[in-house]
């Protein structure tokens, strides 16, 4: 070690993921391993830590032959997107770190296109003149994607947030890459329409970002992910060429469907500029309901009663554990709404008719407690209430970063040892740490595993790596 | 307040808690404005138990579990959805209900005046030690009702509350969150107490409680029928949104 500090990240995949960012204009498709975007609720409030540049946190990782930004090119700059070029340190140190804190970048220009003949234009110049750039949302991803690692321009898509057309028939909005999903769904909600996709940052994430990411979020065991739900999407490649797939058809075969690659390309094929959604009603009815088993395998149970006697008005499966629950009183304050139990589910159904989804939810819920396999329970109806238990899942991420330093992983192993990773976790490095935290898409057998601890800690990244992924290959996860 | 002390020598309370829960617009939902500007929309929009009263409720349920009540009586006055209100109350501790039937609106048309009326008749044949109200309705923003029902039935009030505390000699002391901040008030009982929003955080009906809530008793009475003058003392002429920001302009 030269003394430098690694920080508590998927090491392998990020390096993977950095190489392939770097080499985008050799166009090179090589795709780190999916990571979803986590969840975080309240609005992303950058602090920017002091931390660690990328570069000199990965000694190994090298600045690709790439231009460096010179007053000639902010010149150029000024032109093409005039008095929306930033340069000042202060006006982009937010804009260099990443939303957990642990990925700082040393981008020296922001520009701020706001329409697409812009971003062209951006990109065409400095494929000319080899420099490199990241394009950037919301920032609010967990993985160190949205930041620069070197020096990179930062293409920020915040003033690109016109929505284009509604067609409230067919459900299909057309709108701008930088419009913020929270914002969307204000826009969307007179006409009784929601995004097919919402997870707990959606106050600040953008629309462009959740589909370069093909982010899956709280609502993907009803509505599908964004590869079902975006109909048409338009990109800005590397070389400064639009790419037009924005059909608004359900149904388009014409042609080879290019869109799929760019949801989830993670920028590395093109900067998405607008897309085309396929956006659901919202349900006439929403009811939660927050259950507490004292096993696993109570949990589990409790999951398939739910898939038998709930069907069609499943809506989403989401599972805490205890631990989850003590993060949020320490660190936010929010109180469980049951006592102590080891793992806690919870149930959305969403249906067109409150008395009938009430109806089967009290059956399940008279099932569940008549079998014995859930202590406690309660059950909301009322937005307010709605809300406030979907709270308790979505500030998971926001409670967590509350305690230092954050080791967060995002995989995806057999439903039936699905807990078995944070278990074992907690045997291996429990006592060297503050928390080990298992939560997460029980639907999509979905683990984020989070450990913490007050600040980065060697001997615990050791014990965690490349140990988790080693378990998480033995079961074929 | 009757304190019978039984053979451990346990203060064992007899005292009732008359508590009031409304049934307002969840306060998560966008309120929208009926065409004809006269009042806000309420057709198919989710409605939940005011938040003031659910804190009222919970302190009414502490008590009880601090064994310085032995019943709460949870009251509703409106339509007949209003008894989903008062089922939430049981679940959450209450014993029984009493649910008052009208039709009138009770974000306009049903006053703070005639509530503390129809309070007052329910007093009469109840008899409670203590009432705790909200201190507002969310929808109406009154915060008339309480203080009105102390006035008619010419008992002390502590408003506005943020802490109840009871003393050995049937009083309560009440911490009120005033403008200058926490002011201690004394009261003999019985008296009106409104909860601020410090008071307590309300807890969350739990299963098997909502299992019991079934089977408790909830009387029904129509508000016509209570022999109480509900005629409203002021017309609303016009709900509006309030005007749209302007864009603010640097000096």
């Amino acid at each position: 070690m030269r003394g430098s500090q690694v920080i508590g990240y998927a090491l392998k995949p990020y390096a993977q993921y950095v190489r392939s960012h770097l080499r985008q204009y050799t166009k090179e498709t090589n795709r780190s391993n999916k990571t979803m975007w986590a969840h975080s609720s309240a609005p992303m409030a950058q602090k920017p830590r002091l931390v660690q540049l990328s570069s000199e946190r990965f000694p190994q990782l090298t600045r690709g032959d790439f231009a460096r930004v010179t007053d000639g090119d902010l010149q150029v700059f000024e032109r093409l997107v005039p008095s929306r070029v930033l340069t000042e340190p202060d006006d982009i140190v937010g804009h260099n770190v990443d939303w957990s804190g642990t990925c700082r970048g040393d981008g020296k220009v922001l520009l701020r296109p706001k329409t697409t003949e812009e971003v062209s234009a951006i990109l065409k110049y400095c494929n000319g003149r080899r420099l490199a750039v990241v394009p950037q949302g919301g920032n609010t991803g967990l993985v160190g994607g949205s930041v620069p690692v070197f020096d990179e321009v930062i293409i920020s898509m915040s003033l690109m947030d016109k929505i284009i057309s509604l067609d409230d028939i067919s459900g299909v909005l057309v709108c701008q890459a930088g419009c913020v999903v929270d914002r969307i769904n204000g826009a969307l909600e007179p006409h009784g329409l929601m995004t097919p996709h919402i997870l707990g940052s959606k106050g600040s994430c953008q629309i462009g970002g959740n589909i370069s990411t093909n982010a899956g979020g709280l609502r993907m065991l009803r509505y599908g992910n964004l590869h079902g739900n975006v109909l048409g999407a338009e990109a800005v490649l590397p070389n400064g060429d639009v790419l037009d797939c924005l059909s608004t058809l359900r149904k388009d075969n014409t042609g080879y469907d290019l869109k799929q690659l760019l949801i989830g390309s993670e920028g590395t094929l093109g900067v998405v500029t607008a897309a085309s959604i396929l956006c659901p009603r919202i349900p006439a009815a929403i009811s939660v309901a927050l259950l507490g088993c004292d096993s696993f395998a109570q949990v589990l149970r409790t999951y398939d009663a739910a898939k038998r006697m709930l069907q069609e008005v499943l809506s989403a499966v989401e599972f805490m554990d205890r631990a989850s629950m003590e993060v949020l009183q320490e660190n936010l304050q929010l109180t469980c709404p049951l006592g102590a139990h080891g793992y806690y589910l919870l149930l959305e159904t969403s249906g067109s008719n409150a008395a009938h989804d009430e109806d089967k939810l009290n059956s399940l819920l008279r099932y569940v407690m008549e079998e014995g396999i859930v202590g406690d329970g309660t059950v909301a109806t009322e937005p307010s209430k709605v809300q406030s238990l979907w709270a308790l899942r979505e500030n998971l991420a926001v409670a967590l970063r509350a305690d230092g330093c954050v080791y967060k992983y995002d995989v995806t192993v057999p439903l039936s040892r699905f807990y078995d990773l944070v278990a074992d976790t907690r045997e291996r490095v429990g006592s060297n740490t503050t928390r080990v935290v298992g939560y997460g898409h029980l639907g999509e057998s979905d683990i984020h595993m989070n450990v913490t601890c007050p600040q980065h800690d060697d001997d615990v990244f050791g014990a965690l790596e490349p140990w988790v992924y080693d378990w998480v290959a033995r079961c074929n996860g | 307040l009757c304190c019978v002390v039984d053979q451990e020598s346990l203060l064992v309370s007899t005292m009732k808690v008359l508590v009031g829960v409304k049934r307002v617009v969840d306060y998560a939902v966008k309120i929208r404005i009926k065409g004809d500007k006269s009042a806000v929309e309420t057709a198919n929009v989710k409605m939940s138990m005011n938040p003031f009263c659910e804190i009222a409720v919970e302190e009414a349920i502490r008590l009880k579990e601090k064994k310085s009540a032995k019943e709460v009586i949870a009251v509703s006055i409106g339509p007949k959805q209003s008894v989903e209100t008062i089922r939430t109350a049981l679940a959450m501790g209450a014993d029984r209900g009493i649910h008052v039937t009208t039709d009138m609106r009770t974000d306009q048309e049903v006053q703070p005046l005639a509530i503390a009326k129809v309070f007052a008749k329910l007093i009469e044949e109840e008899k409670p030690d203590l009432v705790i109200l909200g201190k507002q309705s969310i929808d109406d923003d009154s915060n008339q009702t309480g203080q009105m029902l102390a006035g008619l039935m010419d008992w002390p009030q502590a408003t506005f509350a943020n802490e109840l505390t009871f003393g050995d000699d049937g009083t309560i002391s009440v911490k009120r969150e005033i403008d200058g901040g926490l002011q201690t008030v004394s009261a003999s009982l019985p008296a009106v107490v409104t909860a601020d929003l410090r008071l307590n955080q309300p807890r969350y009906a739990t299963l098997p409680n909502i299992m019991k809530a079934k089977k408790k008793k909830v009387d029904s009475k129509a508000l016509a029928d209570m022999g109480v003058d509900v005629e409203p003392r002021f017309t609303v002429t016009e709900v509006s949104d309030p005007p749209t920001r302007q864009a603010g302009s640097v000096v």
